[in-house]
């Protein structure tokens, strides 16, 4: 088989980025995808306040994968279902399903789109038995929203994420009692107005500094001990308490599924877990790009879709480059200029988790979009960005969280040197 | 009278603080409309889902149209329950209509064929 730009993914990233190369140029792209229908994790995300900045309206994940998944089918972008894609290089990449068995796909480039997965029980060692009834937010999700299955009665919620957040009041509005979500650091990671919408609408209990230490019960659950943690997360001793409960979720994060990029020998960032990428979203691997969720995880879809869409127009100019350029000496010469440019890097400083690209080409002019979470919560501070010792922004923000994603443009034509990114706390 | 809450209007989840008919924390003028609902009459968005037959699907995603007051959210979703419908169904179908007579409507929120 043979195309242009294979994207491993349908979800929101993986569609973004193929409409974005198609419309940029790229004459065959093709979306390898291992559920049977487009749309990722948005089919399951019943839940609106998808697609607020993106297209100005509040619509639901199906409503937003939709309007992708449509557009396309329009404009001719192929799709292969029920396929696993086994390994990835910058020309080939290996995939398997159940009628074409071995399937080889030669290509010029490849977008990675896998988006991510959960953390599980056993991610975070909680002791106790094994029961049924212990699930992730998102299987429990899908259970219901997708297969129509009713998952238990009593529900406790581990970790206060936005997707146990929204399964807290789904679950209630299905007749659940859930009686508690369960946070072991000081403050949710969750949105904010989810918090608001989908606990405190419901007068659901938020333990903040609580957390699961024993699950019980033998073939179903029928309890879990909760325990306070001091601030360094430690269990307080005597603050244990037994509540009876037939289900637990566990909303305890999200980790960028990398197994594909990692055997391809693509550098992964430890902080984001996803790969390390200019500000094209290119990965170490040249012809290699990455974006959504498998490069960082991200709150909104909406980020997601500008970010693959700029991911999908690079994998493009890297195609179209590479087509032009018959001559296979003008490509290698051309990489050789490239090297002389000097390579920026980007720095998270003082109570920034991390920066996003984390390097940046300065072969072009234009814009850059540059990510960041912060450590910890910070009400009223400012992000302060330099390039080398020199200030280039002062931003002074009410809020920061870390479940909030920030975004900071800046003009190339200002970048001379390594950016570096901070933010003053103001007392 | 003091009332702080968190504007639910958008992801931005604008810090909204009331004092005195005075409000600040706003990014925007729907956080004062936001602001007014909540005191007055809150309202919700509700997603929810209903049985359908089809080859591939088991459930229909359903919104309401607009947002309902607040106290009518329980009831309304009890009203999918008996609901079943059959394949084919398109985008923004109304799949019940004019919810306990507030004129808003639970619609599908994709295709199914």
């Amino acid at each position: 088989m043979q195309t242009d730009l294979v994207v491993v993914g349908a979800g929101p990233a993986g569609l973004a980025a193929a409409i974005a190369a198609k419309k940029a140029g790229v004459e065959r792209v093709l979306v390898i995808e291992r559920d049977s229908e487009a749309g990722g994790i948005l089919n399951q995300c019943i839940h609106s306040g998808f697609g607020l900045s993106y297209f100005n309206l509040e619509l639901t994940g199906p409503e937003y994968a939709t309007r992708f998944i449509e557009q396309a089918m329009d404009i001719g972008i192929e799709f292969l279902f029920d396929t696993m894609v086994l390994s990835v290089a910058t020309n080939m990449v290996r995939a398997l399903n159940a009628n074409d068995g071995n399937i080889y796909v030669e290509c010029k480039a490849v977008v990675l789109a896998m988006g991510c997965r959960e953390r599980t029980r056993f991610a975070i060692a909680i002791p106790g038995t094994r029961p049924s009834g212990v699930m992730t937010a998102g299987l429990a999700q899908r259970y219901i929203n997708i297969e129509g299955k009713i998952i238990g009665k009593r529900v406790i919620i581990l970790g206060s994420g936005d997707i146990g957040l929204i399964m807290a009041r789904r679950l209630t509005l299905e007749g659940a009692e859930v009686l508690a979500c369960v946070e072991i650091m000081p403050y949710s990671s969750g949105l904010s107005r989810n918090i608001s919408q989908c606990l405190d609408d419901f007068e659901i209990p938020l333990l903040l500094s609580h957390t699961v230490t024993e699950i019980h019960g033998k073939r179903r659950l029928v309890g879990v001990t909760i325990s306070q943690v001091d601030e360094n997360r430690r269990i307080i001793e005597g603050t244990d308490r037994y509540i009876e409960c037939d289900t637990l979720l566990l909303s305890v994060g999200l980790i960028p599924e990398n197994e594909l990029s990692s055997d391809a020998g693509i550098l992964l960032d430890d902080v984001t877990k996803g790969p390390i990428v200019n500000d094209y979203n290119e990965t170490s691997q040249r012809g290699v790009f990455a974006s959504g969720n498998v490069l960082q995880v991200h709150d909104l879809v909406d980020f997601v879709s500008l970010e693959a869409e700029r991911t999908g127009r690079a994998a493009a100019k890297y195609i179209l480059d590479f087509v032009s350029s018959t001559d296979a000496n003008r490509r290698v010469c051309n990489a050789d200029q490239s090297e002389q440019q000097p390579e920026i890097h980007t720095i998270a400083k003082e109570n920034i988790s991390y920066l996003l690209p984390q390097r940046i080409v300065l072969e072009d002019h234009g814009d850059v979009d540059i990510f960041f979470r912060v450590k910890q919560p910070i009400r009223k501070g400012i992000v302060v960005v330099y390039c080398g010792d020199k200030e280039l922004l002062r931003l002074s923000k009410e809020y920061l969280a870390p479940g909030e994603m920030q975004l900071i443009n800046l003009n190339k034509q200002d970048i001379t040197d390594d950016i570096s990114v901070e933010v003053e706390v103001l007392r | 009278m003091k009332k702080e809450l968190v504007c639910t209007v958008c992801p931005l989840g604008c810090h909204l603080v009331w004092e005195d008919g005075i409000l600040s924390g706003n990014n925007c003028a729907r956080g004062y409309t936001f602001m007014i609902d909540e005191l007055e009459s809150p309202k919700r968005n509700i997603s929810s889902t209903v049985k359908i037959i089809s080859n591939n699907h088991r459930l229909l995603p359903v919104k309401t149209s607009a947002p309902i007051a607040k106290e009518l959210v329980k009831k309304a979703v009890r009203l999918l329950m008996d609901v079943e419908l059959s394949a084919p169904i398109r985008l923004g179908d109304v799949v019940v209509s004019d919810i306990f007579g507030t004129g808003v409507d639970f619609i599908a929120t994709r295709t199914i064929f």
